[in-house]
């Protein structure tokens, strides 16, 4: 073996890769929020909409469940891209990652809602809440402590599933990195520091899920 | 008052209420007493429309409860609900338990509500568990919490299911006690029960159901004392 490892014009990107971690960061974190809120919506419908609200929410359910994801990124991109509709690779990547969250998440959250006796809602609606009240303030933040650590998964796979944005010319870190070394041709140089960033990135959210659950779930 | 006529109540093939007549005027304590799967707990629910009616009409305070313009959420705060498995809100503190609903159902300033829950938590004995959560609480505790959640609604009406029947004996006394205290202070309540005593020493009226219609309905003394009804009697003499 005769490969000889140049490291200097990595350390010389590094700040532009770390800012890139940024992106990345930025865009899972998003994903995760809109797709959490998705997620409950398409929960709450596939369990007690109407017919077609239901059919809405197993639908999206099964295709961000059992397609890769790499097809529900391209249909953002080059699907609607060949109905006249251009989103930015930021959009098509934000828009990708939310839609595959929100399928996952949904059923994580429905299992969540199964878990919560009945009696619950009877008692909030006994008390006079409406509906969504009894929603928002009885059963939904004993569902989030319930599916918290299966949401933590899920922002870990967001992190890694940003990936892909690489394919769709979004420059966040991996497409950032690919950017780097086609240039310099030190792919393994650039994509081995590359891992190190997403290992620090998961293992901060990994930690910051932690702390955050310390102080939430006192009870 | 509270006015319930000719109701019928079917979960699917199975008719639980069979043609319900019954009045409960203000101030008094009815107990509902009856085998399991007589439809008593039914009853309850159909009262503030936790379950939908099947025929009949329910009125509380003259207002149709089942009525399709009726706003239910606001006719609930009238009727202060305990249910058999105690339902405290496990994410929140006993303090918060009570003060949520005052807040957002009755539209008080936080500050309001808070005084009113540390009140009515006072009031049934919970004083020193003001920031406990629930899970630090025993079930009579739990239950005495659920009282004073109802209460701090301020509710017309207490309707209790099988309040005490999920709990440990011991635990059961304090939780006819809190109960009694309400009785004593005016209170209405309708209380489905399987305490013979506390149906015999505190209540203004007893109803035996009996296979989803009320069989016999009376003051204590004369249901415990001389029942008229054969179905009452073997009841009675079952539960003794």
């Amino acid at each position: 073996m005769d490969y000889n490892f140049h490291w200097r014009p990595v350390f010389r990107d590094l700040p532009d890769l770390v800012e890139a971690g940024f992106v990345t960061l930025q865009v899972a974190v998003l994903s995760m929020l809109i797709g959490m809120a998705c997620g409950i919506v398409l929960a709450i419908m596939r369990m007690h909409g109407s017919a077609p609200l239901r059919w809405v929410a197993v639908s999206w359910i099964e295709l961000a469940r059992n397609t890769p994801a790499l097809f529900q990124l391209f249909f953002f991109g080059f699907g609607l891209g060949a109905f006249g509709l251009h989103l930015s690779p930021f959009l098509i990547v934000l828009c990708g990652l939310t839609f595959n969250n929100a399928g996952y998440l949904a059923e994580n959250f429905r299992g969540g809602f199964q878990a919560i006796p009945e009696t619950q809602m009877r008692a909030a609606r006994s008390l006079g809440m409406t509906a969504a009240q009894a929603y928002i303030r009885i059963i939904i933040p004993q569902v989030l402590r319930l599916v918290y650590h299966p949401m933590t998964n899920q922002m870990v796979w967001a992190v890694l599933m940003s990936s892909l944005g690489m394919l769709v010319g979004f420059r966040e870190l991996s497409g950032e990195t690919q950017f780097f070394a086609s240039r310099t041709f030190r792919i393994f140089e650039y994509f081995a520091v590359t891992a190190v960033i997403y290992y620090v990135i998961v293992k901060f959210i990994l930690g910051s899920s932690r702390l955050l659950a310390f102080r939430l779930f006192r009870y | 008052m509270i006015e319930v006529s000719e109701l019928h109540k079917r979960f699917k093939d199975l008719h639980v209420l069979k043609g319900i007549n019954l009045v409960v005027e203000k101030g008094v304590v009815l107990s509902i007493v009856g085998a399991s799967g007589s439809g008593k707990s039914t009853l309850l629910y159909c009262i503030n429309a936790l379950e939908a009616i099947d025929s009949g009409t329910i009125t509380v305070d003259g207002e149709d409860v089942h009525a399709k313009g009726t706003d239910i959420n606001r006719l609930r705060r009238k009727l202060g609900m305990v249910f058999q498995q105690w339902n405290s809100f496990p994410h929140l503190t006993a303090l918060e338990n009570v003060a949520l609903s005052p807040r957002i159902v009755r539209k008080l300033s936080r500050a309001e509500s808070r005084d009113i829950a540390a009140k009515q938590l006072e009031h049934v004995g919970l004083g020193d568990k003001l920031n406990s959560y629930p899970s630090a609480l025993s079930g009579g505790q739990q239950q005495r919490l659920a009282i004073a959640r109802a209460l701090a609604m301020e509710p017309s009406y207490m309707l209790f299911d099988e309040a005490t029947s999920a709990l440990d004996p011991e635990l059961v006394g304090e939780v006819l006690d809190t109960m009694r205290l309400l009785a004593e202070e005016g209170m209405t309540m309708i209380c489905v029960t399987h305490e013979m005593g506390f149906a015999r020493d505190v209540s203004d009226r007893v109803a035996y159901v009996h296979d989803g219609t009320i069989e016999e309905i009376g003051p204590p003394e004369q249901i415990f004392g001389d029942p008229q009804s054969d179905n009452t009697r073997r009841f009675l003499a079952k539960v003794r």
